[in-house]
């Protein structure tokens, strides 16, 4: 009898296993070490680590780089949200329409490369059309007579921010669009007809059925959008060389890793990882308690 | 007044707001295509061409410069990414299609215990663990080798892939299992001989999608490894433009490589890659 209770767990745990070894030693393990480390002070190349407690928390609340960032992640998500998933879904309702059905896979298809090409050689590539001088947006400018709207995109505090968080709505609004493609060929057909008939008009139809019939996806993808837009790393590292100039377009990733890589602040870069901890968790919770709402 | 009415009922003629937003769609198109298309002109040209002519096409193709960028580093990361993103997908589809199977087929409260241990790390962004791992890998002695990206990129692929693979393995009939057990199949064997053979289609939409995260992950790669000679494409290809400079027509080349087989790939295998990325949200 004890054997085969002990068998009916060792068989299951037998496949679970390697699974759990892993989630522990390289992701939770990894986490609560994040939440020891922010009240230390180390570096990366000695093992000695002294407690401060809480001091590394009291300079995250006096450090102007961190409100930055913040901010610069607030603009990241509110683009975000409006280009990749308001229009993103515009994009394909429109593609979805009977009208362009013939050039819809043309046009689907080349929204959707962007996606599959990594990020660094997307944002190579626009580090030559936002080069100042011989850059492909600048001259095109001037090749239109708006040369007077020329400027150095990444080179000036102003514009920084705005032309990276561009490179990101080129890189991703077409896995949106092609997110609300499949919501939307899930609408039964019949509603259409209905519509039709009743002698709806297209935008009529759009905010009367695509839009409450899509409404879960819409939900998820702002969700997924705002959560990627906090932990924006790879293209102000890239493109404006880790945040510049100066921390004009640095993201609170950015800045996680300069703390600690840079500046060799281990202690203070996992109080950030901290930070971003707290903002992902947040809108993780956000999402499982609407989908559990959604159930019932 | 009859051509009117004889318009009104050929439903999909274009009215002029039809055109409208067709133009608009054209303009869309150029702005998405056009830099792609310039990647691969320009990648024909001379540095001096580049930079003089930006809107001309290449006067005398430049293949040099594909010898050049393949030889000065990209062959080495094209293998190195091709090395990580296969073992890293055969990593996946193991542990998570066992762990899947253990969580769908038995019951018990430990059961949801792990399985809300799986969950919970979907919502986990490694970003958050960047430094602690770090601090691991050097211990293990394993960082700036292969280990140092093939292992923790698994790690955080298991929690969406096991979970991706179990609502499969939760449909298979219980009829099915039922009846492997009375012809003597194990535990193990039921999943070696029976589910892992019907699951092919989620199997293959799970080893697309870590395809995906794992050929084009920036920050584990630029940090866990610090030799050019382990790096993959997207770190590899900064060290590339820090070694070129301005010599502009080998950079460029080296992006096309990087960027077009997997291109047409992950095009090819759309379907797969759209139902996963339904499935779970792989962004981020």
């Amino acid at each position: 009898m004890k054997l085969r209770q002990l068998k009916a767990v060792a068989q299951p745990l037998g496949f679970i296993l390697p699974c759990m070894i892993m989630l522990g030693l390289f992701v939770y393990y990894p986490l609560v070490q994040n939440f020891i480390f922010s009240s230390f002070r180390f570096s990366a190349f000695s093992p000695e680590k002294i407690f401060i407690g809480f001091e590394n928390y009291k300079t995250l609340f006096t450090d102007e780089i961190v409100v930055t960032a913040l901010r610069n992640n607030i603009r990241y998500a509110v683009v975000s949200v409006l280009i990749q998933v308001c229009f993103g879904l515009v994009l394909a309702a429109i593609l979805e329409d009977r009208v362009f059905r013939r050039f819809a896979p043309l046009f689907r298809t080349t929204f959707f490369l962007p996606v599959v090409i990594s990020v660094s050689v997307v944002c190579l590539l626009f580090g030559f059309v936002y080069n100042p001088i011989d850059g492909l947006l600048n001259k095109f400018l001037e090749l239109i007579g708006l040369g007077s709207l020329a400027r150095p995109w990444l080179g000036s505090g102003k514009t920084a921010i705005w032309a990276t968080i561009a490179v990101s709505q080129w890189h991703s609004t077409g896995y949106i669009m092609m997110l609300f493609i499949v919501a939307i060929q899930k609408i039964p057909e019949e509603l259409y007809e209905a519509a039709e008939i009743d002698g709806a008009g297209k935008l009529r139809q759009f905010f009367v059925i695509t839009l409450p019939q899509v409404k879960e996806m819409f939900f998820v993808s702002s969700v997924i959008t705002v959560t990627g837009s906090f932990m924006v790393f790879n293209e102000p590292y890239i493109l404006t060389k880790g945040g510049g100039p100066g921390t004009s377009s640095i993201t609170i990733g950015v800045h996680m890793y300069q703390s600690g890589f840079f500046k060799d602040m281990m202690g203070y870069a996992s109080t950030l990882a901290v930070v971003i901890f707290l903002i992902s968790a947040f809108f993780a919770v956000i999402q499982m308690t609407a989908f559990k709402s959604g159930e019932d | 007044m009859t051509f009117a009415n004889i318009r009104t009922y050929r439903r999909d003629s274009f009215t002029p707001v039809h055109y409208l937003v067709f133009l608009m769609l054209c303009i869309g198109f150029i702005l998405v295509a056009y830099p792609l298309f310039w990647i691969l002109m320009s990648s024909l040209k001379t540095t001096e061409e580049i930079s003089l002519s930006i809107w001309a096409l290449p006067t005398k193709l430049q293949w040099k410069n594909y010898a050049n960028a393949w030889n000065k580093g990209i062959s080495q990361y094209f293998v190195n990414s091709m090395l990580v993103t296969t073992s890293t997908i055969i990593g996946v589809i193991i542990v998570s299609s066992l762990c899947a199977y253990g969580l769908s087929r038995y019951r018990g409260r430990w059961i949801n215990v792990m399985l809300v241990v799986v969950m919970g790390g979907m919502m986990l962004n490694p970003q958050v663990c960047l430094i602690p791992l770090y601090g691991l890998l050097t211990r293990l002695g394993i960082r700036n080798t292969y280990l140092a990206l093939i292992i923790p990129y698994m790690a955080f692929r298991l929690p969406l892939n096991t979970l991706l693979i179990r609502s499969f393995f939760l449909s298979v009939p219980k009829e099915i299992e039922e009846s492997a057990t009375l012809d003597g199949c194990g535990g193990f064997q039921v999943y070696w001989r029976i589910f892992l053979p019907m699951s092919r289609p989620i199997l293959l939409t799970s080893a697309i999608l870590t395809a995906y995260y794992a050929w084009n992950e920036f920050l584990f790669a630029i940090i866990f490894i610090d030799s050019t000679k382990y790096r993959t494409i997207p770190a590899g290809l900064m060290s590339f433009r820090d070694a070129l400079q301005v010599d502009w027509g080998p950079l460029l080349a080296g992006m096309a490589i990087s960027a077009i087989p997997i291109m047409i790939f992950f095009i090819s295998v759309q379907k797969y890659f759209i139902r996963g990325m339904m499935a779970g949200s792989v962004k981020g």
